[in-house]
């Protein structure tokens, strides 16, 4: 056992491209592959503006995703903290610059893609917070002081990313954070405690909702208040969808979509496009693959020894859920309008290479799923 | 280690509860997605329909109309219209100030473009002036570089190429008012177009045609992407009148500075070959939209431009009842053609004396003679042995005194006499000498342009009772014509009453001392007969007739007398019946006889030429094919 363990830590990087769970690989381009097409007939059947450059950044992001896998696993371990304050101060910066005068500029250029440090932060904090639930033991969660430098953690980029203000971004940084806790060990009555806060605080937080965030979520309960208005979109993707039925309109016939009744079918509306011209046939299948992806992250964080690396998957395979979840449930008219892109579909590069890191990082969780780490060390091999 | 095992099993556990509620809630996403695909599916695609399909209407082009000879009177004109798209003009109110410089625009119109503009969505078109000539279009597309947004389209107007002739059988087309909708979704259609008034107004369901839609795919702001299906609409039906074109202008012609009516009647089919109204109006200012002031000039004119004078004008008939009383009285037996009787200018009934129009009398005639001179001594006496019920029932019988169904609106019934009627509307029982004014055609009777000519018509295809008809086929397809010798109902008269009564009205015009005899045509085998009438607007006093004042020149129009004319050509074989009113124009015999001669003698010129223009050949032409209309 240990012998095994041993060589794994010694393994070469072609040894390392071997262990990688290539089937899950497929599945990632067999879900950027449907966003090529599906951004193809977005654009009335055209390779542009969408899906040349959507097929172009999923390239990079496999390969950003390949490389992480194989790069160790340590090193990660090693810089989760100093990663997690770069994309912090970058978060600030883009914050304080914002408030400054560029508008509501998100993102950084990088040339090819926009990088947006929120969403980068979604995977620094699953890396910060799987690196400091490492160090911690069962009897040390007990305490609530152990907790408060977790829930720092979670509360000063939800708190930058709410100014931005998004509210999306906001509640998968909470949401997931809340799921690492959870995995963590962190007892169950807490968070009935903070649930039950939450609810309290309800009317603080509606109070400092700005007024479309306020009236999406009042849509939200009564679309019909505003079928001109802000309800619209909801009323009109429901009804691409159900005029989909089982077997859809066909590759390109989708008339809610190409007509533009349906809003941003290119990015947040992406999935009832398919769901329009696919039926429930091609919107359960992109659900399958969905699930198989979601699945195998489980399966590898069960695989590692390592608590990091249990919940550096968890927390990766939970923040694509949410990606998943947020996005269709809001075009089925299950939860408010809330602007969060489909994993690997939606036209945009930086959720994507963003999920596609954090694909990365869980990869790399499987290929050293044997690696011992050193409960406070900063990486040395114990 | 034991302590690390527990944390793993934890660890474990949480991380499956974790899983199996990831698991629950996908599996909500697919139980919504059954449920909005597979239950709600057939609810959300009518939805998906309805929002992208539009229902858009293709007005039918309107029927022609045309005369005999296939000549149009009524069509359809290629006009064209401006109009303003906003999303295309930088500057709206710049690109309106620049389109002014080249048509006129006025500020109400402008107000109207603006408001219009700032109502519709910004690709909507507004229409800022329609009814624009080619000239106009071309000026605008010269500059249109200086005027962005600014688009011409072309559609159809109803248009008269004659103008005034014809403008009361043709009536116009006008917007479609509020309390005109019936359901017919056409009508509900901007700027359409309904007969309003003549032949426009009661065939105009015809005329109309039916439309067609076109099912059109529109994206979610409303713009037009392509079509489904379109469903041809029926264009509207051709209509061939009676009418005789070029008739129709010279009557038109000869009453012109005078207001008054004229028709021409084939005696044998009834077929109207020209009616003619003045003073009349343009049809096209209509269609245009008549300004308030025009409007009211067309409405105060005494003279009655918009009134059918030849349908909707009564008039006392004045002596051109006398046929029908002399055909009364023959009937009835109490004169024969022989029976003459003498005039001293006047007849005495009780204290009462009734006036001949000749002061000194005319002296012993005949029945011929009498209608010959036109004497009113003769047709006092002969009323008086007839009676005013009898008089009547012959008039009714040739036409006078009732709707003659012609496919005209407002046609009017006019009045004949009789006991019961005076019972029953002035409530006094009626004087012998109410049926010596009526056997002069004067009193109660009254009778329209139209009767009359029915009335010779009758008299002068030998007794059979046609009807005026003015509609000769629509879209190609003949109306049942009925010649009076075969198929036309006999009205029951003696051949030999109505042969003297034709021999008078001969004398009228040709006999040596016939009132008309100014009038009558010398051109070999056309000559004419009739009769002339003199109807008074007013009761001549006593004092006037001893001051001898009643020349119609000294009095004021209004007050002047009707000159009436009746007749019928050629005289031994009559064709053409004609009847002549000119209001307040003084005497038959000096302004009416001159204007049915004019007409009398072109009606018969032209009828060898629709005779070579093998007018015949029209029950043969071919319907045209279906032609969708614009959109």
């Amino acid at each position: 056992m240990t012998g095994s363990a041993f060589e794994r830590q010694q393994l070469t990087a072609s040894q390392k491209l071997l262990q990688i769970r290539w089937l899950f690989v497929v599945l990632v381009c067999l879900a950027g592959g449907i966003g090529g097409v599906m951004l193809y007939s977005a654009a009335n059947g055209d390779l542009n503006p969408w899906a040349t450059r959507h097929l172009v950044r999923f390239g990079v992001g496999l390969g950003l995703m390949i490389a992480v896998a194989v790069s160790d696993i340590r090193l990660w371990f090693r810089y989760a903290y100093v990663f997690y304050f770069v994309c912090l101060a970058l978060l600030g910066a883009v914050e304080i610059a914002g408030s400054v005068g560029m508008g509501a500029q998100r993102w950084i250029n990088l040339g090819f893609m926009n990088l947006q440090p929120s969403e980068l932060m979604k995977i620094a904090l699953v890396l910060a917070l799987a690196r400091y639930f490492h160090g911690v033991t069962i009897e040390e969660i007990g305490r609530p002081a152990v907790l408060l430098v977790p829930l720092l953690m979670v509360a000063a980029p939800s708190g930058l990313v709410l100014r931005q203000p998004d509210l999306g971004t906001a509640l998968m940084l909470v949401i997931a954070a809340g799921a690492m806790f959870f995995v963590a060990g962190v007892r169950l009555w807490k968070f009935a405690l903070v649930f039950v806060c939450g609810v309290g605080v309800l009317p603080v937080i509606w109070q400092s909702l700005h007024d479309y965030q306020r009236q999406r979520v009042l849509t939200f309960l009564n679309p019909e208040r505003d079928p001109l208005g802000a309800g619209y979109h909801i009323i009109q993707s429901k009804i691409a969808l159900g005029a989909g039925g089982v077997f859809g309109k066909g590759f390109l016939q989708g008339s809610q979509s190409h007509l533009n009744f349906l809003p941003e079918k290119q990015t947040d509306f992406v999935f009832t496009m398919l769901a329009e011209e696919f039926g429930l046939v091609g919107a359960l299948g992109l659900l399958g693959v969905y699930t198989l992806m979601l699945l195998y992250g489980f399966a590898i964080a069960a695989s590692s020894r390592s608590y990091f690396g249990r919940l550096v998957a968890v927390g990766v395979s939970m923040t694509f859920f949410l990606y998943m979840f947020i996005n269709m449930a809001m075009v089925m008219g299950l939860i408010p309008v809330v602007g969060v892109p489909l994993p690997l579909l939606s036209y945009g590069g930086t959720a994507m290479v963003t999920l596609m890191l954090g694909f990365g990082f869980m990869m790399s969780v499987y290929v050293h799923r044997d690696v011992v780490l050193g409960r406070r060390s900063s990486g040395e091999i114990l | 280690m034991d302590r690390d095992s527990d944390r793993h099993k934890l660890i474990s556990r949480r991380m499956f509860m974790l899983a199996a509620g990831n698991g629950v809630l996908i599996s909500a996403l697919a139980g919504r997605l059954y449920y909005l695909q597979v239950l709600e599916s057939e609810r959300y695609s009518t939805l998906a329909d309805e929002n992208r399909i539009n229902l858009r209407l293709l007005p039918p082009p309107r029927g022609r109309i045309v005369d005999r000879l296939g000549r149009p009177l009524a069509v359809n004109r290629q006009d064209y219209r401006v109009f303003l798209i906003a999303e295309q003009a930088s500057d709206v109110e710049a690109t309106l100030d620049a389109l002014g410089s080249l048509v006129e625009i006025s500020d109400a119109e402008r107000n109207r473009v603006l408001k219009e503009l700032g109502r519709k969505r910004k690709f909507v078109p507004v229409t800022v002036r329609d009814g624009l000539d080619w000239e106009a279009v071309a000026r605008i597309e010269v500059n249109a570089p200086d005027l962005p947004g600014i688009s011409i389209d072309e559609g159809q107007s109803r248009y008269y190429p004659h103008g005034e002739i014809g403008a009361h059988l043709l009536g116009y087309v006008a917007a479609v008012s509020e309390k005109e909708l019936t359901g017919d979704p056409l009508l509900e259609i901007p700027d359409f177009r309904i007969g309003k008034a003549g032949i426009e107004k009661v065939h105009d369901l015809e005329l109309r045609g039916t439309g067609g839609s076109s099912e059109v795919e529109v994206n979610a702001v409303g713009r037009v992407i392509r079509e489904l299906g379109r469903t041809e609409g029926q264009p509207g039906s051709d209509i061939t009148l009676t009418i005789d074109l070029d008739l129709q202008r010279l009557a038109l012609d000869r009453l012109e500075g005078q207001s008054g009516a004229a028709v021409v009647l084939d005696v044998h089919t009834g077929e109207v070959l020209a009616m003619a109204s003045n003073p009349g109006f343009d049809p096209n200012a209509f269609n245009r939209g008549l300004s308030n002031k025009e409007w009211q000039a067309l409405i105060g004119n005494p003279r009655a431009p918009l009134t059918n004078k030849a349908v909707a004008g009564t008039y006392a008939p004045g002596s051109t009842f006398k046929m029908a009383v002399a055909l009364a009285a023959l009937e009835k037996g109490v004169i024969t053609p022989d029976t003459s009787f003498s005039c001293f200018g006047h007849l005495k009934l009780g204290n009462a004396k009734f006036h001949c129009w000749k002061k000194w009398g005319h002296g012993s005639m005949d029945l011929r003679e009498a209608l010959a001179q036109s004497c009113d001594v003769y047709f006092y006496e002969v009323a008086k042995r007839t009676g005013i019920d009898q008089i009547t029932a012959m008039s009714k019988r040739l036409g006078l005194g009732q709707i003659s169904g012609i496919d005209l609106p407002n046609e009017r019934s006019g009045l004949l006499p009789d006991r019961d009627w005076k019972m029953a509307a002035i409530g006094t029982p009626w004087q012998i000498g109410e049926t010596l004014i009526a056997g002069i055609g004067q009193g109660y009777v009254l009778t329209t342009p139209l009767q009359l000519a029915v009335m010779t018509a009758r008299i002068a295809n030998g007794g059979y009772a046609v009807e005026p008809r003015l509609t000769r086929a629509v879209m190609g397809l003949r109306k049942q014509e009925a010649r009076s010798a075969e198929a036309g109902e006999a009205l029951g008269l003696v051949p030999a009453h109505v042969q003297v009564v034709r021999d008078g009205m001969s004398r009228v015009v040709n006999g040596a001392r016939g009132t008309a005899r100014s009038s009558a045509i010398k051109e070999p085998g056309m000559a004419m007969a009739g009769k002339t009438g003199t109807s008074q607007v007013r009761r001549i006093t006593k004092a006037e007739r001893e001051a001898g004042v009643f020349k119609n020149e000294d009095l004021p129009w209004e007050r002047r007398d009707h000159a009436l004319f009746v007749g019928y050509a050629p005289v031994d074989a009559p064709r053409y019946a004609v009847a002549v009113i000119v209001e307040h124009g003084g005497g038959g015999s000096k302004v009416a006889a001159p204007i049915a001669r004019d007409i009398m003698i072109a009606s018969q010129r032209l009828d060898a030429l629709r005779l070579a223009a093998g007018e015949a050949e029209i029950g043969d032409t071919a319907p045209a094919p279906p032609v969708g209309g614009g959109t």
